[in-house]
């Protein structure tokens, strides 16, 4: 099928996406934007984090076809935002490989509730597994992006 | 792609700026928050094939024909490769080589490899597999690592006892004559996943001289290229190896996945092949942690002190060896904990079943091992009717007491100062469980309790590890280390294989860089196999030895250029010193800008560090001097439990650790938080479900590993008590977090509830069970 997509404010026409393509395979091999992972392909990891229409979604878990005419942002076109300068300050980032998820998560929730307590970020993040950090340094992160944030008056 | 770190930290000296014992930002964490780092599964090559693997349905089988033919013929495939096509050793193996590339007349497990595919698509190649032809006798599984101790099963190696550890201090038999009180009891523990997010992967590129380039995740660069280029029957340098992004290891990336299979396909199709594993195939494709069975007997005077200490430790390998005779041993050289006692007998056994392949897991052995000797210290401090924490105090090992292996303890060892600390930490205050938000109770957003049925518990425990390679391994690291002029400033570049899987051996190579040369800028190229071996990330051993080499390398290029200024200025080396860009007089006056004295040229020296030599234990009563080093850390848990529907919220997890020197604070906390919590994972959830060899649970949906929600506020203290042996006084940090946090979960539990709990992960029906009238 042919599939029309803006992604990161950038139109795609795609040809010859697979029926069962999902858009996590859609986004790393066909537009070429690897920085959303593809640790669980089963919706339980989070680290396939995007938003499509403003909505935050596993995209291992959306077909490629069902994005038709949606505007999609995936890590690499978030605007440059306090979150990721957060995760490297606070130690938030180990091996690396949920953050991009996290990032996209953690982006969302500040942008519903600008200054979480630490219950709402636990629970709010809950679908983004991390083997490496334990979380408490992505909590510290998130609680010093909302700082930074709030601080520059965003 | 080389990373470039700058020291983001103004300072009128540029030497403190981000050096050792800063906070230094990770030189991979805004790749790695943009999305533009490049793990092995985001490597792509122009027109690169997939490869795809067939797998063993079956624990155990004959295989009796396999016809590829129709996989072959099907439109978009390149080629299938079998056993036959293996072109140099057919097996291979971390420390003995015993496990085929692919499947060789009989498989030993479920999801051993029997074909590979490339093909133009993953789809494809997965079609692939499911035409290939393979008639499997399908035979009786042996399941029983009981059974294979006693090296009598037919149709496994060694009639399935890859080893047996003996460790024999003191006198045993006299001791327990002599004891006020003994207790004994039978601790277990499920297989464990390392789970880590990232999955096995790589991409596999033939080079012109009949070589291949290999882009990989993995532990040990060297290691992995020698098993690989025996088994394509290639010399070494046809065969190079390239750190790719590793999504996580914790012992998972030791030994090979798709390695030799994509290169195998690469070098027949003369194409570049991807092969990445699905969550699925991940479970099959990497070892897990041992599941064990420990019988832990203690005797002690009536004021508690240990008389004896018994244990019989058994962890099943199965189907290959993998690391499992080292495993054993390590899980048995701290079979007796971290305490002093004189009288010790230690039996273990590593075994082969047809369960999935066991290895090398963060903590190595010792993770088992400090659970049960753990969770038996607090069987005997009930039976003494003593607090937990006094009776460990009471024999908490101290430098200069003996291991039950002969070894005295040097280096630091303060045990004490690190149960004190827990001990006087306040408890987290008891709000009224009913007025509490729901996400903070037992069951948290199922909402199924309203504080009734919650009972609070406290537990503690304390582990001790070695760190670093024992038994008398020549153990090496080697870093090269380059200064030259850019833009009028000096900038070194650090070389070193040693792979950065998470744990941030990045940074620590630019901050000693930054200490020992006084420079801002430090270059980190490729890691490869193009400079001579660092050894594996793993045993909590990296940061000590890269610190040995890059101090070491460092040391050569700051003595040459000394002895460069030393002829330009007419004055001893002994009396300037390098503070990078000026070379200064030892009042600190300035000299001569390193500008102007290297012009063009660029100073670059190896370094290859080793550390003390050790020696293998002797075999019958398993004594010798077989460690480096030590390290401690203890937990205590505060639980939460719902008895009524077995639901378990662990409240807080306080750790103490000495680390010999924080190279990076932030970083070592994280190790702590990381270790920690995969050790609550390991008590309360985690379990691979394996039934007559065949693992049930293979999906993040079944195997559930801690969510931030499942994870409670973590205080912890760092003992900076500097190591003599190590640069900078470091000791390792990664794996101690991992041994006492499962134990103390269990104790922690054991305390609410009364129940023995000999079983571990904790599930809801253990908790129920015995409690329901």
């Amino acid at each position: 099928m042919r599939v029309n997509v803006t992604v990161n404010g950038v139109a795609h026409r795609v040809d010859h996406v697979w029926a069962l393509e999902s858009l996590l395979d859609f986004l790393r091999e066909r537009v070429g934007l690897r920085g959303t992972k593809n640790a669980c392909e089963q919706g339980e990891c989070g680290s396939c984090s995007v938003y499509v229409d403003g909505v935050l979604v596993c995209s291992c878990l959306v077909a490629a076809g069902q994005v038709e005419g949606c505007s999609v942002v995936t890590v690499e076109g978030l605007d440059p935002s306090p979150v990721q300068q957060a995760f490297v300050n606070a130690g938030a980032v180990q091996c690396g490989f949920c953050t991009p998820g996290m990032v996209v998560a953690a982006h969302c929730l500040l942008a519903d509730d600008p200054d979480p307590d630490d219950l709402t970020v636990r629970e709010q993040l809950s679908g983004n597994l991390c083997r490496c950090t334990g979380y408490q340094k992505i909590l510290d992160a998130v609680h010093l992006a909302a700082e930074r944030a709030g601080a520059s008056g965003r | 792609m080389t990373v470039t770190d700058t020291a983001t930290r103004p300072g009128t000296s540029s030497r403190a700026a981000d050096g050792v014992g800063a906070s230094a930002a990770r030189p991979d964490g805004v790749p790695k928050t943009d999305g533009s780092f490049i793990y092995s599964s985001d490597e792509h090559h122009d027109g690169s094939l997939w490869g795809v693997t067939l797998r063993s349905p079956h624990p155990r089988a004959r295989i009796q024909r396999i016809d590829t033919s129709q996989a072959e013929g099907l439109d978009g495939v390149r080629c299938v490769l079998t056993q036959r096509d293996v072109p140099g050793s057919k097996i291979f193996g971390m420390m003995v080589y015993d496990q085929p590339v692919l499947a060789i007349d009989e498989v030993r497990y479920q999801g051993e490899p029997v074909a590979v595919v490339a093909a133009t698509h993953p789809e494809i190649a997965r079609r692939a597999c499911q035409l290939i032809v393979v008639d499997y006798e399908d035979l009786v599984p042996n399941t029983d690592p009981e059974v294979s101790l006693t090296g009598q099963v037919d149709g496994l190696p060694e009639g399935g006892l890859a080893r047996h550890v003996r460790i024999r201090h003191g006198d045993v038999a006299s001791a327990r004559a002599a004891s006020d009180i003994t207790v004994a009891g039978r601790y277990e523990m499920g297989t464990q996943d390392p789970a880590f997010l990232g999955p096995e992967s790589g991409l596999a590129v033939p080079v012109g001289d009949g070589g291949v380039e290999l882009y990989v995740s993995t532990q040990d660069l060297h290691r992995d290229q020698r098993q690989v280029a025996d088994c394509l029957g290639l010399p070494l340098d046809k065969v190079r190896l390239v750190l790719s992004g590793v999504g996580g290891a914790f012992g998972g990336k030791e030994d090979l996945n798709v390695h030799i299979h994509a290169c195998m396909l690469a070098l027949r199709t003369g194409r570049p092949v991807r092969m990445v594993y699905n969550r699925e195939e991940s479970f099959f494709g990497h070892v897990h942690r041992h599941p064990a069975i420990a019988d832990v007997e203690l005797g002690a005077t009536r004021s508690g002190q240990l008389v004896f200490t018994k244990v019989r430790l058994v962890l099943d390998g199965g189907a290959y060896t993998s690391t499992s005779q080292v495993v054993i041993a390590n899980g048995c050289y701290f079979a007796a904990g971290a305490y002093h006692v004189a009288n010790v007998e230690i039996d273990g056994f590593a075994t082969y079943t047809n369960n999935p392949p066991c290895g090398a897991m963060r903590g190595f052995g010792a993770v088992q091992s400090c659970y049960a000797i753990e969770s038996a210290m607090d069987r005997l401090a009930a039976a003494l009717g003593m607090h937990p924490l006094e009776l460990r105090m009471r024999n908490a090992i101290g430098e200069g007491d003996t291991l039950p292996t002969g070894q005295p303890v040097d280096g630091p060892a303060p045990v004490q100062e690190i149960l004190a600390w827990l001990r006087d930490l306040p408890l987290p205050e008891q709000s009224d469980p009913g007025a509490e938000d729901m996400r903070a109770r037992p069951g948290g957003v199922g909402n199924v309790t309203r504080g009734e049925g919650i009972r609070r518990g406290v537990g503690y425990a304390l582990g001790m590890k070695a760190i670093g390679f024992s038994g008398g391994k020549d153990d090496t690291c080697t870093a090269r280390v380059t200064v030259w002029i850019r833009g009028g400033e000096p900038v070194a570049e650090v070389y070193c294989a040693a792979p950065e899987i998470g744990q941030g051996i990045v940074t620590l190579e630019a901050q000693i860089a930054r200490t020992e040369l006084g420079v801002r800028t430090v270059e980190l190229p490729d890691k490869d196999t193009g400079v001579a071996e660092s050894g594996a990330s793993s045993a909590s051993r990296q940061s000590w030895m890269t610190a040995g080499a890059v101090v070491g390398a460092c040391g050569l290029v700051r003595d040459e250029i000394l002895a460069r200024a030393a002829a330009a200025l007419g004055r001893p080396a002994a009396e300037m010193v390098l503070d990078g860009a000026e070379i200064r007089d030892r009042g600190g006056w300035p000299l001569m800008p390193v500008a102007e004295l290297l012009g063009p040229e660029s100073v670059s020296h190896a370094y290859t560090y080793r550390h003390r030599p050790t020696e293998p234990v002797d075999p019958e009563r398993g004594q010798g001097n077989a460690h480096v080093a030590f390290a401690y850390a203890a937990h205590r848990a505060v639980v939460d439990v719902d008895v009524e529907l077995g639901l378990v919220r662990v409240v807080e997890m306080a750790t103490a650790q000495d680390v010999g020197k924080a190279m990076n604070p932030v970083a070592v906390e994280g190790q702590i938080e990381g270790g920690t919590v995969q050790g609550l994972g390991l008590a309360v959830m985690e379990e691979l479900q394996i039934d007559g060899g065949r693992i049930r649970n293979p999906s993040f949906t079944d195997y559930l590993i801690p969510t931030m929600l499942d994870v409670p506020p973590m205080p912890m203290k760092i003992f900076e008590f500097p190591h003599p042996d190590s640069p900078y006084g470091l000791n390792g940090v990664g794996e101690p977090p991992n041994l006492s946090s499962t134990p103390a979960i269990l104790n922690a539990l054991r305390d609410a509830t009364g129940l023995e709990l000999p079983r571990a992960p904790v599930r809801p029906s253990d908790l129920v069970s015995e409690l329901l009238p």
